[in-house]
């Protein structure tokens, strides 16, 4: 029993980091790119590509959903794309278009977008504004499935462990039946032999629990070791706050209640049976 | 010479006296495992307090049942059941423990916890009292002391003989100084000499007021307890107490031997 539990609180104490990682770079993620939009023009020849910028930004000064803007300098955009694209002298040859920062005042609507986009057709034809949170949309949505997936893992691994230790408190009743029935004779109540079985399932739970939760905190340790060697702004989003861990180091105190718990009831519900 | 047992209706049961306090009573019980036929048919009795009863019958007449009603391991089929003045039969399951506190029960296969000691066997139940393990000691020990096991109380029933076996149930059933004894065929599994010693036992309790049941088929220790009174089974049926096997034998009715 100990080490079902142990095994259990290890594989439910690296389930919610991740939910809670995954929650917490859901939510970061979605307070990063919302009202933030990106306005390209996508334009051969620099000179028309410059015109149709500084007209852009006019449109963009003027229009009351804009909180403010940044053209993104050349130099920034070939950086950018360097890993792509090399550090070849040609731009030329493959033109950059010009890109704006926009970013957008709280609740901001879809039909803000649209007005802004005519009113950037008319005197940017090549302008091409797109909110991030929509072409971040689909990440999103992926990452908060994976988290949902990882609460509901958890569910089902208290379930697991509800279960075992359901099936260990049956086999130990069976097992000790003879001396559950001599206690019951000598006037021992459900309540007193409930007890005893408690009493032991809370040590392998607790012995357990305190192990899987050491264990599961090393595969968390070494996971995000791993994450933040990724140097990635999402990932980064995604790190554990003081109320995350609190939360994480309650689930072996979860884990012996639930065991406890569900000993106490299969041991009184199999008592009842008797007289 | 035997003593009268008080049966089967309330003009016997007004032969016993004023001063007797009823402690059990079976009124027209009977006990069917399963579908199978009654075990025990129209069982109807009363136990007093501070009497010592033998309860004999042939092997298979139905004497272990009887006792399972009487300690509550059983419920009968039909009929009342009335102990320490409540009944029994309609009683919730959560308060009969405090009704078995109330008793102490000699197994005949003596049911010794194999994990535990003599010393805590004989502790359990003062352990299922709620008694302080500070206040127990003494009594276990003085216990252990009276069945001469005093030097065997750290060992496991597996180490102890037949004979020790059987004395450290009788402590441990005698230890919460019970109200009634009930014995199921104590002195089946040890030598003569043995079971005289346990008879002596089982009188010095019922001296001290507990009431004491001892089933046995075996006639000639009822002879031990001249002071004893006898109840009879015959094929689940209670049969006359002054029957044939009654010692010594006697044939007057039980109304004129009480009287």
């Amino acid at each position: 029993m100990l080490w079902v539990i142990a095994i259990m609180v290890m594989l439910t104490v690296v389930a919610a980091a991740g939910a809670l990682a995954l929650s917490n770079m859901v939510s970061a993620a979605r307070a990063d790119v919302s009202g933030s939009a990106t306005l390209q023009i996508v334009e051969p020849d620099p000179q028309q590509r410059a015109a149709q910028a500084e007209a852009a930004q006019g449109v963009l000064a003027a229009d009351r959903a804009v909180a403010g803007f940044r053209a993104v300098p050349e130099e920034e955009i070939a950086e950018l794309l360097e890993p792509w694209l090399g550090t070849g002298e040609n731009s030329e040859a493959v033109p950059l278009p010009a890109i704006i920062d926009v970013e957008m005042r709280s609740g901001v609507q879809n039909a803000d977008y649209e007005r802004l986009e005519t009113a950037l057709q008319e005197v940017a034809p090549d302008a091409r504004i797109d909110a991030q949170s929509e072409w971040l949309a689909p990440v999103l949505s992926a990452l908060s499935a994976l988290k949902w997936m990882a609460f509901a893992l958890i569910a089902l691994l208290a379930s697991v462990s509800a279960a075992a230790v359901w099936l260990a408190s049956r086999n130990a009743l069976g097992g000790n039946r003879a001396t559950v029935e001599i206690v019951h004779l000598l006037g021992g109540s459900d309540d007193q032999i409930a007890r005893i079985f408690q009493r032991s399932i809370l040590i392998d739970a607790a012995v357990g629990g305190l192990l899987g939760f050491v264990a599961g905190i090393l595969i968390i340790s070494s996971l995000a070791a791993q994450f933040a060697a990724l140097q990635s702004g999402m990932v980064a989003g995604g790190s554990l706050s003081a109320i995350d861990w609190l939360s994480i180091a309650l689930v072996p105190l979860f884990a012996v209640g639930i065991a406890v718990y569900t000993a106490r009831m299969t041991v009184l519900s199999s008592l009842r049976k008797s007289l | 010479m035997a003593a009268q047992i008080p049966l089967q209706n309330d003009s016997d049961f007004r032969s016993t006296g004023p001063s007797e306090t009823e402690i059990v009573h079976f009124d027209n019980v009977g006990l069917r495992y399963g579908t199978d036929r009654e075990v025990l048919s129209n069982i109807s009795f009363t136990l007093f307090s501070s009497r010592f009863y033998f309860l004999t019958g042939a092997s298979g007449a139905g004497k272990t049942s009887l006792l399972k009603l009487l300690y509550l391991a059983q419920r009968p089929s039909r009929g009342g059941i009335r102990m320490f003045g409540r009944d029994v039969i309609t009683l919730p399951r959560d308060k009969l423990p405090a009704f078995r506190r109330r008793m102490g029960v000699v197994f005949q296969d003596f049911r010794l916890v194999d994990h535990l000691s003599a010393f805590d066997n004989v502790a359990l139940p003062l352990r299922v009292s709620g008694v302080r393990e500070a206040d127990l000691r003494e009594p276990v020990s003085d216990m252990l002391e009276w069945v001469g096991l005093a030097h065997r109380a750290e060992a496991r029933p597996a180490t102890l003989s037949g004979g020790e076996q059987q004395r450290v149930a009788i402590a441990r059933a005698v230890i919460g100084r019970p109200e009634i004894l009930i014995a199921d065929e104590p002195t089946g599994n040890v030598d003569p000499e043995m079971a005289v010693k346990l008879m002596r036992l089982f009188e010095a309790l019922n001296r001290l007021g507990t009431t004491v049941v001892v089933a046995t088929h075996d006639v000639h220790l009822l002879r031990k307890v001249p002071e004893s009174l006898i109840m009879r089974l015959s094929k689940g049926m209670l049969a006359d107490p002054t029957g044939a096997l009654r010692y010594p034998p006697r044939r007057e009715g039980i109304r004129g031997a009480a009287g």
